[in-house]
């Protein structure tokens, strides 16, 4: 028997106690950040996304060419689950103003901003996969950035945003951004939204990874929870109207070449809808479920990549799909919640990433993406990771350093949901650190927008997730939560202007046939159909676990 | 490929009712997928941060019933299992701009709150270990502050209004509750409108719209050596 009191397996125990020896010597020592030209090396050598044989350039349609994971351009060269002859045009089920797909962050925003740029609510139709609120946004924990503090400044917010994305955002996104963020937080707090403050007031503001100033505000380590449920109340005091458990299969178009509207699909009659709208906005969120290069996600159940493949086949241009994020800190053990999300802050409030020898081997706030490499390098390059029962590796996240650094208490009040999920499989991360791997986190690309949200398909708006450009080739965090909110409501305005001239001519499904041409033309010959709407995890693919990661 | 069934014990579970052979270690979800179970209701985000799992269980022997997250509650042996993925309730609406933040508001909407037995089970049921009886007592009592923090990390499951004897639904006087507080007892930040004013004011548009013209070379080395604060 072991004399060490752990929640983890006795083989651990000798490295747990060199984490715990080390700890002392290891507060408040500096551990260099890399630097440009290092960055470059370890992203190179390790990042997923210079895998180059785990991509491949799309074979057909306006972004033709452009390079993406197999797993993305797998949906996108594929039928649709839909013929032109199976749907009724004539039949309209739903006669709208604005058809909102999708009702995480960004279509609640867009939904409350176009019924207060004019739209009756009941002309307003939200359809959703799943629940109301059931997104990604709801999982985000550590926070939300917005340049507000006196030392901070929307420009600083800039240079951090297009440094990080490796300098291929859109910079007009970017400001949009940078200027709308205090806003941002100023119309969630007139909803009633509960930041973490301070004694005097102030936001109680941190560090993430490749920030230069304390930015991040939070709830917590609900912040997504908190945001999102406020939204959906209000959403629902307005008396909008919302389908829940009704998919989004294809858009619909006119003869003018616009979007109007789109065929849905209802989860519990198992029957296709016609939906005419004159503006659409399109906010269905990521791709994590697709489980790019075989990786475990932190993302929600319905994150199946939907949006992209419809957008894609009326025409939209996509951006910087070729990138993918994945974050340093997904849980590696214990087994059953391997690949969910330990939030950014546990590292903003001091957490540091420690190898087998209890040794710190990479500064703790680097971006996301070298954070990774940092962490893919000491596992597979170095052996200096952790194996796991299941035989995946990991390395530890010192969180017990948090307590030390903030006062004892700072885990349990600001690390609620970690503590909470961590107890209930049996481990104390005041006591004992997490053991983690990256997970797939975020599309960094997608869709392409302007800075009101349009798309280049006239009628067709895009917020959220679902959308590229605006964090170039790696996101940081916060930056996605603010995106929803910045963009969601940029693009419900902008929607609910265009309603009042648009025109809607005769509905046709004619670009799903034209798709179908370009697939032979291509001479793509496949039985692969999408959207795919629900992942498959049935029978033995509950067990599997495939890291391409040697 | 790593199989998880060669070195883990299979145990027997009930899914409403129906018996089934899965591996021991796995989360109520994951043990519902292994049996051939595709989620359409049910199943959320996975995470323990969404609720849309809500789950009622017995154990073997034991006359308890108890509620979980079917994503974070590992299965046991002559576990009996039924998922509730909506509880029936309506939610009030109002104008949040119209309301005060005290008791006659929660029992305006919530009335049903005066019903309170103090019998805990709304606590017992809950999945998140919040003092649910606590939050009720304390809207009850018009301590807005205490009922917003109690019930924060709810997660809005229905677990504990599917089992409450005097029908309350807490978790819609959780959210009525905390958007109050917010709104009333907090009250906005200085800096944020301070900041969102000079926005407005256009105090940042120069310095921004020289970062966007500035050329790659000189932006990278601008990036490279710029002031940061350290944690």
């Amino acid at each position: 028997m072991s004399d060490y009191t752990s929640g983890y397996p006795e083989y651990m125990h000798e490295s747990l106690k060199k984490v715990a020896a080390l700890r002392p010597e290891r507060i408040g020592k500096h551990f260099r950040s890399m630097t440009a030209d290092e960055k470059q090396q370890i992203l190179k050598d390790y990042h997923p996304d210079w895998k180059m044989d785990q991509k491949r350039e799309l074979k057909i349609g306006s972004s033709k060419g452009q390079l993406m994971p197999h797993e993305v351009a797998n949906i996108l060269e594929a039928h649709s689950i839909i013929s032109s002859k199976d749907i009724d045009l004539k039949k309209i089920d739903y006669d709208v103003d604005i058809l909102i797909i999708g009702a995480g962050g960004a279509g609640l925003s867009a939904a409350l901003l176009a019924q207060e740029n004019g739209v009756e609510p009941d002309k307003i139709l939200m359809v959703t996969k799943l629940r109301l609120g059931d997104a990604n946004s709801k999982m985000s924990q550590g926070g939300i950035q917005a340049a507000d503090a006196p030392e901070d400044s929307p420009t600083h917010h800039y240079l951090d945003i297009i440094g990080g994305g490796h300098y291929a955002n859109k910079p007009e996104l970017v400001e949009a951004m940078v200027k709308d963020g205090p806003d941002v937080i100023k119309w969630h707090e007139e909803l009633g939204v509960i930041y973490d403050k301070m004694p005097d007031g102030t936001m109680q503001l941190i560090s993430g990874g490749g920030t230069s100033r304390k930015r991040m505000h939070s709830c917590k380590d609900y912040t997504g929870m908190e945001i999102t449920r406020i939204l959906m109340d209000e959403f629902i005091n307005r008396g909008i109207s919302y389908l829940d458990f009704t998919c989004a299969v294809e858009f619909i178009k006119d003869d003018e070449g616009q979007v109007a509207g789109a065929v849905l699909f209802d989860l519990d009659s198992d029957e296709y809808m016609v939906c005419r709208a004159k503006s659409t906005i399109l906010a269905t969120g990521g791709f994590g479920r697709l489980h790019i290069q075989g990786y475990e996600t932190t993302n929600h159940y319905g994150a199946t990549g939907d949006g992209i493949v419809m957008a894609y086949r009326a025409g939209a241009n996509l951006i910087h799909l070729d990138s993918t994020q994945y974050h340093p800190t997904g849980a590696a053990f214990p087994e059953q919640i391997v690949g969910q999300l330990c939030t950014e802050k546990l590292r903003g409030r001091g957490s540091q990433p420690i190898n087998k020898e209890g040794e710190q081997f990479v500064y703790h706030l680097e971006t996301r993406d070298v954070e990774s490499s940092a962490f893919i390098r000491e596992c597979y390059g170095r052996d200096n990771g952790i194996t796991t029962p299941t035989g995946m590796k990991g390395v530890w996240l010192d969180t017990p350093l948090i307590d030390i650094i903030n006062g004892e208490g700072t885990i349990e009040r600001e690390f609620a949901a970690m503590f909470r999920m961590f107890k209930k499989f049996g481990i104390d991360i005041r006591k004992e650190p997490m053991l983690v791997f990256p997970t797939l986190h975020y599309q960094n690309g997608g869709v392409e927008i302007n800075v009101k949200g349009e798309t280049n398909v006239k009628g067709l708006y895009a917020c959220g997730e679902v959308c590229g450009g605006v964090h170039g080739k790696n996101r940081l965090m916060g930056n996605s939560q603010l995106d929803l909110y910045v963009f969601g409501r940029r693009a419900g305005k902008a929607a609910a202007e265009w309603v009042k001239t648009a025109k809607i001519g005769k509905l046709t499904l004619k670009h799903l046939d034209d798709y179908e041409k370009m697939l032979k033309e291509e001479k793509i010959k496949t039985d692969r159909k999408s959207p795919i709407l629900l992942p498959e995890y049935r029978g033995q693919k509950t067990l599997e676990h495939h890291l391409k990661l040697l | 490929m790593i199989c998880l069934e060669n070195n883990d014990e299979m145990i027997t579970i009930f899914v409403m009712g129906k018996k089934h052979r899965v591996p021991g270690s796995l989360t109520i979800m994951k043990a519902m997928e292994y049996t051939g179970h595709q989620f359409r209701r049910g199943a959320g985000c996975r995470g323990g941060f969404c609720g849309a799992c809500a789950t009622l269980y017995r154990k073997k022997g034991s006359y308890k019933l108890e509620g979980a997250l079917a994503c974070q509650k590992i299965v046991e042996d002559g576990m009996y299992i039924a998922q509730i993925p909506f509880s029936p309730s309506e939610k009030k609406t109002y104008n949040l701009n119209e309301l005060k933040p005290d008791a006659p508001t929660i029992l305006e909407y919530y009335p049903e709150v005066s019903r309170c037995l103090a019998c805990n089970t709304c606590t017992k049921a809950c999945p998140q270990d919040i003092m649910v009886m606590d939050y009720v007592q304390a809207s009850l009592r018009g301590d807005i502050e205490q009922a917003a923090k109690l019930s924060f990390d709810c997660l809005s499951c229905g677990l504990c209004a599917v089992r409450c004897p005097a029908e309350i639904v807490p978790y819609n006087v959780g959210q009525l509750a905390r958007r109050l507080y917010s709104k009333y007892v907090v009250g906005p930040t200085q800096h944020v409108l301070d900041r969102v004013k000079e926005v407005e004011e256009g105090k940042y548009d120069e310095e921004v719209k020289e970062l966007m013209n500035m050329p790659l070379d000189k932006l990278k080395v601008k990036y490279n050596t710029r002031d940061k604060v350290e944690e």
